[in-house]
């Protein structure tokens, strides 16, 4: 347990943990020092001054250290001659701290005035104006005349893009490196720095593209001015016109929570989302997004999306009535005998997916997750991640296993919690560091900060988990294979690093996996947490990278992988239902004869191919909840009005259900969620009332707060609620057999990769981040592509399977030699697993 | 003074120190061999203590101690700060030209007291030739194995790096210049942690003036109550005091600390230029309060002690000399424009306020002021000082007030005598 300080503040006596800042014990008994610079995620500074006050300390005798009393028996306050900045001094016992004597009152006043000296007070334009902390603090605490010339300001230029995404306003900004700072010490991507100096001192980015960073969008967040503004916001609303809504990123299992701020035009009378920002939730994203999540949100308005219901008559799609489509589609099921095949996909809600499955089940038929790509989501449930644990807080006592997956690419927010155990930057009383251990066939960002680096060939994965085992267990466990071309020192280090450590929490992901070998991989590592005994408690555990938002949900749900292709999955089927599901797209045909249901967003290749199309309603324009990888259910709101034209899919399987006569239409998600927590164990405690439940939270972002200024949001929406592991719940888990998959061969070996920046349906109409998203590429080791004679820049042919895609090639280090890393939703391959591939080169570089 | 401790090459006659085997011949390099081989690093550090060595850098913090504060972590560096950005100061380079083995040496000295490895010389970016000078010197003494693996079959190995500063005032604050030294951007740190806790790459770290450092070899080689006997009780050894301005015979002076303004300026250096009355001293270039040349201030003797006691600091003993032909207000314009070209801009207070004062002090020397603007020169003056990140901004400030102070009818024969009275009128 930390040690305890009491310090006075204003002469209000607080408790408050060794190592505390003087500015963060006075916010928590809530005396708001004013700050610019400083920023409780970040280490202090002390740049701005702003938050200067008189301290003092008891005054102890040079020889004995005994602290000496006045006559009143109080100690005597040896006060320091000049004011301190609150935001470096770190509280020791029987501290005095003043903050609203006239000397402080004055500073602050100082401060304020020095800052507009070159500030251009240009708020009436200002898209930070009314959440400024500039402004409010100058409310509060400046002088209302200025001293200053106007003539002597400085004229400098107020339109820099720091890239696509980040504009500068070089005039606004007063240079307390919070930006700079955010990026340096908790993202590491150092791309924008100060140049120049003294007046002239200006933020600059020194990256190409400008700010490539995916989480620069946070930078316009925390900057206590409106000289970071993103291209999407900027100019595009006054804040006092927006209203907020909490809603949960659909992106990736992070489950990162979002506030939304939106308007309605005064020209079309319409609503339209101005922008995302990160709603605080200290365990999931603090007070973080990633740029995908902020940005990736144009396709709910996508001119794309599907209005209407259709059926296909003679032939072709025409629009009809939703009496009449679901009519159709509840004689097709109902006349089916059970021959019904369901595919849902893994970003559909709870409350969705639960009423896709009874639909299926009541008429006899098959559900399968779509894309299901990676297995292990029953191995979550039993020996998942315990409940709140922390990445970001784990010490030295933890160490983290990431397998598989390119975690920054998979889920930018968990590699940025990941990092900041791994490096203990920033702020951070405990800077003891987790011991990171990074598994993958290929350098990956997340090596760079990894204590202990264990690099095996594509396939051996499950071997890789199984030595580890082995080590770990001194040979109890797993087996000691030799694993391939790979240095077993590393193994043992690792193993050490795991031995050595109280807590293990392993993160697997499935790159370069077939379904079955994630299976295998899945199993291994479990064995591993239970072997090691990391299993039902905090700070241990499983925790999956899966490819979307909700695909725990689906296995809570019911809604499996098939492990096979859709193709597979449905043959022979009658009928086939998809909702939020395009395997047609990814080059997995669906049978001619079948009768084919869709339920999408957007015109897609299995819309395209089927019999019914229903408009379904995107998550902006309707409740429900998600359950992230980590098993945090979470609550999302309606954003958007919607027309009448566009259902929920629970409510179009509901009303199918309704027609056929095998279930009621519920009142509403609320009401799905009472029905699931009744039949799903690990859901009983769940309730749309607790998953909106919220508690105090450190740092406080809320209200009139100096740290933030109004950009971050507190959170209103719920903090959500995670499901208990059934170690957790006491039931025994025992090891599982592991099979390692026997490897691929060939010359040349296509590996299915995940990059952020992809071109999926939900992502590629934004077309703020299209500068940012690669044309379709395949990457190659430099070695293979001098033999094939190929540079960077080149378009080759990419044979798999006897097809052919034509794709640019990049050439680097980071591929291992004989692999092929091709990227996933990037209009490439559909790769289940490691095939063989060839390569041709048909167009040389222009360059 | 009979000899010249610091400044050697003067009496030398033909002799150049700056070569090596001249140097060695001299008992060059007997100090560093001493304590390499027969000396503890704890007792090495006792004796500079004992000899009561004050840092020449500015502060005149004492040497001993400082290096006696080193947390228990390794590796270790030590950084010679040869960066001589103080305006009026010039005597560090003399040294390195003339007498580099001398400094070097203790260097080298103070890296084994410390138990560094390795060494840094930086050099502002001015030093450009001279710091490939100095590098050959370095190779030299690789070659003659006295910098290098196991110096003297001894355990302890050394090597001496230099880094060429991008032309930044503030690179003269240690903290400063040690992040330059890691290559960004010239900025003081916060301190605590100092960088005998957490210095270079954060480790711990010694940083001594050029000049500090050249006296290290004759303290060792001759003793600390040698050393001691030279200059006062509280500011022992030598001192290079570098006089400009409007002296006669402006240049660098070596005596022993004590000597007072009059001794110097009069009696060494010839008076002032033109037999003019001597109107104002900076006694320690842009930073230090200005001061009026009373006979109280010329019999005040130069030492860290008395000239705090006159409302000044001795500094680096960069002495600049202003003649009755100077007008203060343009003096205080002067420092005013250095301080706002160099204030780094992290903190607040210093990055507006020097750029205010310079604009408020360009009004008045335009004739454009009123009252009211000397007034308000002083408060943002009074809104700097003490409120900064790093001793830049209260330098910026000394000669404000002490210009505002002790002359203040060069301020007010700016202002013309129509508005000088109607002060309050848009406050």
């Amino acid at each position: 347990m930390t040690e305890s300080i009491l310090v006075s503040i204003d002469d209000k006596e607080v408790n408050v943990p060794k190592g505390t800042l003087v500015v963060d014990a006075a916010k928590s008994i809530d005396n708001d020092i004013p700050v610019f610079c400083y920023h409780p995620k970040l280490d202090p500074v002390g740049m701005c001054r702003m938050c200067l006050v008189e301290v003092g300390t008891p005054l102890r005798d040079k020889e004995t250290g005994e602290i000496i009393l006045e006559d009143t028996g109080e100690p005597t306050i040896n006060w320091m001659p000049n004011l301190q900045t609150a935001c470096t001094m770190v509280v020791s016992n029987g501290m005095r701290i003043r903050t609203t004597t006239s000397q402080v009152a004055r500073a602050r006043k100082d401060v304020v005035e020095f800052l507009l000296t070159s500030h251009p007070l240009d708020c009436p334009v200002c898209d930070k104006g009314g959440e400024c902390p500039l402004q409010n603090l100058t409310m509060s605490h400046g002088s209302s005349q200025s001293r200053f010339l106007l003539e002597e300001k400085m004229n400098i230029e107020k339109h820099v893009p720091l890239g696509d995404l980040i504009f500068l306003d070089r005039e606004r900004c007063i240079q307390c490196a919070r930006c700079t700072r955010f990026q340096d010490e908790l993202v590491g991507d150092s791309v924008i720095g100060f140049d120049e100096r003294g007046r002239s001192l200006q933020i600059v980015t020194h990256s190409d593209p400008g700010f490539d960073s995916y989480f620069s969008g946070n930078t316009t967040d925390i900057c206590p001015v409106g000289a970071l503004t993103t291209t999407d916001f900027r100019f595009g609303a006054r804040p006092w016109e927006l209203t907020h809504t909490p809603s949960i990123c659909p992106h990736c299992p992070v489950g990162c929570n979002l506030h939304i701020n939106t308007r309605r035009s005064g020209q079309d009378g319409n609503w339209s989302i101005k922008r995302v920002m990160p709603r605080q939730n200290e365990q999931v994203n603090e007070m973080w997004i990633c740029d995908k999540g902020r940005f990736g949100h144009h396709f709910v308005s996508s001119p794309d999306r599907l209005t209407v219901p259709m059926v296909r008559r003679h032939g072709e799609l025409v629009e009809t009535s939703w009496d009449i489509a679901l009519g159709l589609v509840s004689e097709k099921l109902q006349s089916a005998n059970g021959s019904i095949a369901g595919i849902a996909g893994e970003r559909l809600s709870n409350e969705d997916l639960f009423a896709f499955r009874n639909l299926i089940q009541a008429n006899g038929g098959r559900v399968s997750q779509w894309p299901g790509l990676l297995a292990g989501g029953d191995l979550v449930q039993q020996v998942g991640v315990g409940v709140e644990t922390d990445l970001a807080k784990l010490g030295s006592d933890t160490a983290i296993l990431v397998i598989a997956s390119d975690l920054s690419e998979e889920a930018p927010l968990w590699w940025f919690k990941v990092r900041q155990a791994a490096t203990k930057l920033g702020a951070s009383l405990d800077k003891s560091r987790a011991a990171l251990i990074v598994a993958n066939a290929r350098d990956t960002k997340l090596e760079k900060i990894a204590r202990h680096c264990v690099r095996y060939n594509y396939g051996d994965e499950v071997r890789t988990i199984l030595a580890l085992t082995h080590a770990v267990t001194d040979g109890g466990t797993g087996i000691m294979a030799s694993i391939a071309a790979n240095d077993n020192d590393d193994v043992i280090a690792a193993a050490e690093a795991i031995s050595a450590a109280k807590n293990l929490i392993i993160i697997y992901g499935g790159e370069g996996q077939s379904y079955a070998a994630s299976n295998s991989l899945a199993q291994a590592c479990a064995n591993l947490l239970i072997a090691k005994g990391s299993v039902g408690k905090k700070d241990n555990g499983l925790i999956p990278v899966w490819s979307h938002c909700n695909t725990q949900g689906a296995w809570d749900m019911g809604v499996k992988p098939s492990g096979v292709s859709a193709t597979e999955f449905v043959a022979e089927a009658n009928v086939v239902l998809l909702a939020g599901a395009d395997p047609v797209g990814d080059g997995e045909p669906l049978p001619e004869n079948s009768f084919v249901v869709v339920s999408e967003l957007f015109r897609t290749w299995t819309t395209m191919n089927a019999d019914v199309v229903l408009p379904a309603q995107a998550f902006v324009e309707r409740d429900g909840s998600y359950t992230s990888g980590d098993r945090r259910v979470q609550r999302f709101y309606p954003v958007l009005p919607c027309s009448e034209n566009v259902l929920p899919d629970w409510e179009i399987f509901q009303r199918i259900a309704n027609e056929m006569g095998v279930g009621d239409v519920s009142a509403g998600p609320a009401a799905i969620m009472r029905q699931i927590s009744s039949q799903v164990p690990q859901y009983r405690d769940i309730s749309y009332e607790n998953l909106a439940a919220v508690e105090e939270q450190w740092p406080d972002i809320g209200g009139d707060d100096s740290y933030y200024g109004g950009t971050g949001f507190q959170n209103a929406g719920g903090l959500g609620v995670q499901t208990y592991s059934l170690a957790e719940s006491g039931v025994a888990v025992n090891l599982g057999d592991v099979e390692p998959i026997g490897l691929a061969t060939g010359e040349l070996l296509g590996v299915p990769v995940t990059v952020l920046y992809d071109h999926g349906s939900t992502f590629v109409k934004s077309e703020i981040m299209n500068s940012r998203i690669s044309d379709p590429y395949i990457e190659i080791n430099a070695g293979d592509a001098s033999i094939l004679n190929v540079t960077s820049g080149d378009i080759v042919s990419l044979a798999v399977n006897g097809k052919e895609w034509e794709l640019l090639a990049h050439v680097s280090d980071d591929a291992p030699q004989g692999a092929v890393l091709i990227p996933r939703s990037m209009d490439g391959p559909i790769l289940r697993g490691v095939v063989p591939v060839n390569i041709n080169r048909t167009t040389m570089s222009k360059k | 003074m009979t000899e010249y401790l610091l400044l050697r090459h003067r009496n030398r006659g033909e002799e150049n120190i700056a070569d090596l085997d001249t140097y060695l011949s001299l008992g060059g390099f007997q100090a560093y061999e001493k304590v390499v081989t027969t000396m503890t690093p704890e007792k090495v550090i006792d004796i500079v203590k004992a000899s009561g060595l004050r840092g020449r850098g500015g502060a005149g913090f004492p040497t001993g101690v400082k290096w006696s504060f080193l947390a228990d972590r390794f590796p270790r560096y030590v950084v010679a700060n040869s960066d001589e950005s103080e305006p009026g100061t010039f005597k560090d380079r003399e040294i390195m030209e003339h007498n580099p083995f001398q400094f070097l040496e203790g260097l080298m000295i103070c890296a084994y007291a410390a138990q560094a490895e390795v060494a840094y010389n930086y050099c502002r970016g001015e030093f450009w030739e001279l710091t490939e000078v100095l590098e050959s010197k370095v190779r030299q003494l690789n070659d003659r194995a006295l910098l290098g693996n196991r110096v003297f079959d001894t355990d302890y190995s050394l090597q001496i790096y230099h880094h060429l500063g991008a032309g930044a005032y503030i690179c003269g604050e240690e903290s400063a210049l040690l992040e330059s030294i890691e290559g960004k951007l010239g900025q003081p740190r916060l301190k605590p942690p100092f960088p005998a806790d957490r210095g270079l790459y954060q480790l711990p770290t010694v940083v001594n003036n050029t000049e500090t450092l050249t006296n290290v070899p004759l303290i060792i080689s001759r003793g600390p109550e040698w050393y001691k006997s030279i200059g006062t009780e509280k500011s022992c050894g030598p001192k290079i005091m570098c006089l400009s301005g409007h002296a006669k015979h402006p240049g660098n002076y070596e005596t022993p600390l004590g000597i007072t303004f009059r001794e110097l300026i009069f009696d060494l250096a010839g008076g002032i230029r033109d037999d003019k009355e001597l109107k104002a001293i900076m006694p320690s270039g842009a930073s230090a309060p200005i001061l009026s040349a009373s006979d109280e201030v010329l019999d005040t003797p130069l030492t860290y002690e008395d000239i705090p006691k006159i409302g000044s600091q001795l500094g680096s003993a960069s002495i600049i000399l202003l003649d009755e032909t100077v007008d203060i207000s343009w003096a205080v314009l002067k420092t005013m424009k250095f301080f706002e070209h160099e204030s780094c801009g992290k903190c607040t207070p210093c990055r507006e306020g020097t750029y205010w004062m310079y604009h408020l002090l360009d009004r008045i020397n335009s004739d454009k002021a009123e009252q009211v603007d000397v007034d308000l020169l002083g408060e943002v003056a009074q809104q700097v000082v003490g409120k900064c990140l790093c001793p830049l901004g209260d330098f910026a400030t000394s000669a404000v007030f002490s210009g505002i102070e002790l002359f203040p009818t060069d301020f007010d024969l700016h202002i013309p005598e129509s508005v000088s009275g109607a002060d309050n009128s848009n406050t």
